[in-house]
């Protein structure tokens, strides 16, 4: 007989699962966790190559000799960008008309949901300003885009300047494949949002772009502002974590080799020394910058608007530092022009490299093959609970009289029903309310909206916790044994379900999720002492993850703060979120209030079952 | 006696490139390489089948437009300004090219577009593109085998298209393909063995890539020191390109040719040499001219195989059986007959018969 269907065999397999459920959990979170540090662990990672052919090595030409020129278009740019208070729309229109470009301006506004401390913004208008280069012999099938965002005050200025030099060098090469889109956004992330809908006419909130050229190939954003620079750093985690091909990120490094150019991801320097403690540690830390980021969902550069499209994009950042080996603005010149030859080369899209990929350092990536073990063995902690509770919920009851057997079942799925129902519409609750009630919360109390927002969506979330109390009241009678087994069992694998989508989608988001909420799932019954494991629980709610990554980022970053900014940084944090959502689409916000949250709340009625 | 001499009264060319892409630059620069050498040596656009799969000349990311260059800083641009190609883009596919090898081209063909070589002609065939073991890659979606060559040429030489045959392959592992011919006079060379990658030569960084593979690069080198009256010989090409500069190491196959490999000009191949004899005496054409006798007439060397008799076409005639004594099953048949009858009619009337 089968292994499975040999009653011995089973009942042997069977007591082997529940006595040994725990030890097993145990084992596998701590084989998790150490499965995702070793990731960052140099022997276990594979040297970035470049993986499509037509772009091939290095081997152009870079020619450009205009950094000085440039530069001093970008302080033309700022003098007039102080004179007209925004974006200098005429004067950037005719210097682009006289490179010989084809320009063209979209105008496009937004109201935000409630105010941007962040940005200082609420009713936002703006134009942004983008010039094509038409490819001298190619038709208008295929573009690459470049393009610089236009900041307040004294940021950035240099980035249009050499857009503006990088346009009238690329506008006198006649080995231009594809067309060349030299956009300047205004306002950031809402004006990239606007042009990206108006480009792609999909849902806009402003004006469809006039003229268009092509569907377009590869992007990069330039942020410069300084004249000088030691070393650039690439930023790739877009919205809702995707990140681009890893094929841009290797031509990038690429071409910073071959150029001579000091270059970082997470702003930090790469080491050679791998086996020493603090090297390993230094490559953990760019590691978990990386997840960090991607698990917040936002874009961390103007480029992760493009991603949604299918347009590989990137955001490079020049920083200047306090370094010996200074850079220059030529160099930097050369650097795009040489990775917009070799993008000029490609005959599809970027899709031979990994889309998935964790990079502790620059030159070296794990692939989604590498690290999804890791949330594996989390997620497999899930599983066996609930193999333990349904074996426990099959073996027959000991019951003295005969009649209660009967109704047992009806009242389990009812019971089940009664909690389920109402932790999702306190989930709801907590979606909708902060929004829609800002204007009663402002009348009545003394806050600003952003603040009355965040306060109402902490204030929806603690009410929460007080429901338990309250659910039992509508039951006819407390909770049964059988109830909060059944109902445990809908919750961990409602749980394991909902981990695993959010992994596969963005793995950081799963995996940190995973690393708070697979403990409370595991342990949690209703005859673990109270008050520590509710205390223990509210730990390990998202909230309260959500207020440890914040101070745990600002560690990563070496800026450690304070515990009264790092409360103010988080109460920013959940208002961003919520402005991610409206503005962007970003689903870190719905995925948590909606989901995860209703299914925390699961167990926290599991907690107070009795 | 041995046959020193070719025999061969005209030379045709067949190069073919048969790879796309920008990235893959160098394949066609080195058919237009050696279609440069081969015309330069005397051959005629007429009898050159140039078949080119991507137009690199007027490739939108060109530099230079209308140029394909083979050596790095520009020096040589072997596309010119008379550069005459016969199967352009999508026309090189492996049916056109079987097609042109064993003639048999659809009535619209135009000449330019047809090997229209006989028993006296002698062939290069040049081949460059990306191979493996056994194949060739056509246009990135199919492959020619090298079975199929080598039944393409036994189609030639039965239908008796060639003198002589030099076939050139500059791909990766190009030594498997010649590894099936089986028909008599061909001769082959190839840029690497089976399990070698044939290297490129040289990028130019303003052009941005590859500009040559290095077999052809340095036949190229050994070509232009030809001129329509060397007196090199093949053992010399054998020569070019050795592991040193090439990395992978060049083969060549001579088993089925018929005459010494020492003896064979490499003019015979790359050039169209016409042979000049200056004569002081004068000669008689008497008027009308005439007939000598058939015996001192040389025998024809070659005859045709008799693949379609006329006559059976016309007369429709049954051909003539040879007797063959009756079989078993008549003999058979009769014996019982006899027996029987003697079964019959008693055994007394069998002294009748014996």
């Amino acid at each position: 007989m089968g292994l499975l269907s040999d009653p011995n065999r089973r009942r042997a397999l069977i007591s082997l699962l529940t006595r040994l459920n725990t030890p097993i959990c145990i084992v596998c979170y701590m084989a998790g966790v150490a499965w995702f540090m070793g990731l960052a662990f140099e022997p276990f990672t594979l040297r970035t190559y470049m993986s499509e052919n037509a772009m091939g090595s290095t081997m152009v030409e870079e020619r450009f000799p205009a950094g000085e020129r440039a530069l001093a278009t970008g302080r033309e740019f700022s003098a007039h960008k102080k004179r007209t208070g925004g974006m200098p729309v005429e004067w950037l229109m005719k210097t682009m008309q006289a490179k010989g470009l084809e320009v063209f301006t979209q105008r496009f506004s937004r109201t935000l949901p409630f105010p941007d401390e962040n940005k200082e913004r609420y009713m936002v208008r703006g134009t942004n300003v983008y010039g094509i280069l038409r490819a001298p012999r190619a038709p208008r099938t295929e573009a690459l885009v470049l393009s610089a965002p236009c900041s307040p005050g004294d940021n950035n200025n240099q980035a249009v300047g050499l857009l503006l030099g990088l346009a009238e060098y690329f506008r006198n090469q006649i080995y231009w494949a594809k067309d060349i889109i030299f956009l300047v956004n205004e306002h950031d992330l809402i004006g990239m949002q606007a042009w990206l809908e108006g480009y792609h006419h999909t849902n806009t909130t402003g004006t469809f772009c006039h003229s268009r050229g092509g569907s377009i190939q590869a992007a990069l954003s330039l942020e410069l502002s300084s004249d000088i620079i030691t070393s650039l750093d690439l930023v790739l985690e877009g919205l809702n974590g995707q990140l681009p091909n890893l094929d841009l990120a290797n031509l990038f490094y690429a071409f910073c080799q071959k150029i001579g150019v000091l270059c970082t991801i997470q702003g930090k320097l790469q080491r050679n020394d791998w086996d020493s403690v603090s090297g390993y540690s230094h490559a953990v830390q760019t590691m978990m910058l990386m997840v960090m980021k991607q698990a917040s969902g936002r874009p961390w550069g103007d480029h992760g608007l493009f991603l949604r499209y299918h347009i590989e994009a990137a955001t490079i950042k020049g920083v200047n530092s306090f370094r010996q080996y200074k850079t220059d603005a030529t160099t930097i010149g050369r650097l795009l022009e040489g990775m917009y030859r070799k993008l000029n080369n490609l005959l599809e899209r970027l899709h031979q490299s990994y889309f998935f990929y964790l990079m502790p350092s620059l030159s070296h990536f794990v692939s989604i093959g590498y690290y999804m073990p890791a949330f594996g063995l989390l997620a497999v902690i899930l599983l066996l609970r609930a193999l333990d509770l349904w074996v426990q919920l099959s073996t027959p009851p000991q019951r003295t009289e005969d009649g209660v057997t009967d109704i047992e079942p009806v009242r389990g799925v009812l019971s089940l029903l009664t909690p389920l129902v109402i932790s999702h519409l306190t989930g709801v609750a907590l979606y909708m309310l902060p929004i829609r009630f800002q204007e009663m919360a402002v009348e009545h109390f003394p806050v600003s909206e952003t603040e009355a927002v965040v306060l109402t969506a902490i204030a929806v979330y603690t009410a929460g916790l007080a429901l338990p109390h309250n659910t039992h009241r509508l039951l006819s009678g407390e909770g049964t044994e059988q109830g909060w087994r059944v109902l445990k069992l809908v919750a961990v694998l409602y749980l394991a379900v909902l981990l695993g989508c959010t992994a596969l989608i963005n793995f950081s988001l799963g995996f940190i999720l995973a690393l708070t909420l697979v403990p409370v799932a595991a342990f949690v019954t209703p005859h673990v002492p109270k008050v520590l494991s509710a205390f223990i629980l509210v730990i390990l709610s998202p909230a309260c993850t959500l207020l440890f990554s914040v101070f745990f980022f600002q560690e990563l970053q070496e800026m450690p703060i304070s515990f009264q900014d790092g409360w103010l940084l988080f109460l920013s944090v959940i208002s961003q979120g919520i402005l991610d959502h409206s503005l962007y689409g970003s689903l870190v916000y719905p995925l948590i209030t909606l989901l995860v949250y209703p299914c925390w709340l699961l167990f926290w009625n599991i907690l107070f079952w009795n | 006696y041995i046959n020193i001499y070719s025999g061969h009264t005209n030379n045709w060319a067949v190069l073919v490139c048969t790879s796309r892409f920008w990235f893959n630059y160098r394949h066609v620069a080195n058919t237009l390489s050696v279609y440069r050498s081969v015309k330069r040596l005397g051959i005629p656009d007429s009898h050159i089948v140039l078949m080119l799969a991507d137009d690199m000349a007027c490739n939108h990311r060109n530099p230079k437009p209308a140029t394909v260059f083979s050596h790095k800083n520009m020096e040589l641009n072997v596309y010119g300004d008379d550069v005459e190609v016969d199967y352009r883009g999508y026309e090189v596919t492996v049916e056109n090219f079987l097609r042109i090898l064993t003639g048999r081209l659809p009535p619209s063909t135009p000449r330019s577009k047809r090997l229209l070589s006989d028993d006296r002609s002698n062939i290069l065939i040049y081949l460059t593109g990306h191979g493996g073991n056994g194949f060739l890659k056509f246009q990135d979606s199919e492959e020619i085998s090298n079975v199929e060559l080598a039944d393409a040429f036994e189609q030639m030489w039965q239908k008796r298209r060639y003198n002589e045959l030099l076939f050139i392959i500059d791909t990766c592992q190009g030594a498997s393909m010649y590894e099936r011919f089986y028909s008599p006079n061909l001769m082959a060379l190839a840029s690497s063995q089976v399990g070698e990658d044939s290297l490129s030569h040289q990028p130019d960084l303003a052009i941005g890539v590859h500009l040559m593979d290095r077999y052809t690069f340095y036949l190229l080198e050994f070509l232009e020191d030809i001129h329509p009256a060397s007196k090199t010989n093949m053992n010399d090409l054998f020569k070019v390109c050795p592991k040193s500069q090439c990395v992978s190491t060049p083969g060549h196959r001579t088993d089925l040719f018929l005459r010494d490999p020492g003896s064979v000009l490499i003019t015979d191949f790359f050039g169209s040499v016409r042979k000049v004899e200056l004569t002081m005496e004068t000669i008689n054409l008497t008027d009308p001219i005439e007939q000598l006798e058939s015996g001192e007439l040389q025998k024809e060397m070659h005859t045709y195989a008799d693949q379609l008799p006329v006559s059976e076409i016309i007369h429709q005639k049954p051909k003539q059986k040879d007797w063959h004594p009756p079989d078993g099953f008549i003999l058979g048949l009769w014996t019982l007959i006899l027996l029987v009858f003697f079964q019959t009619y008693g055994v007394k009337h069998l002294k009748h018969i014996f």
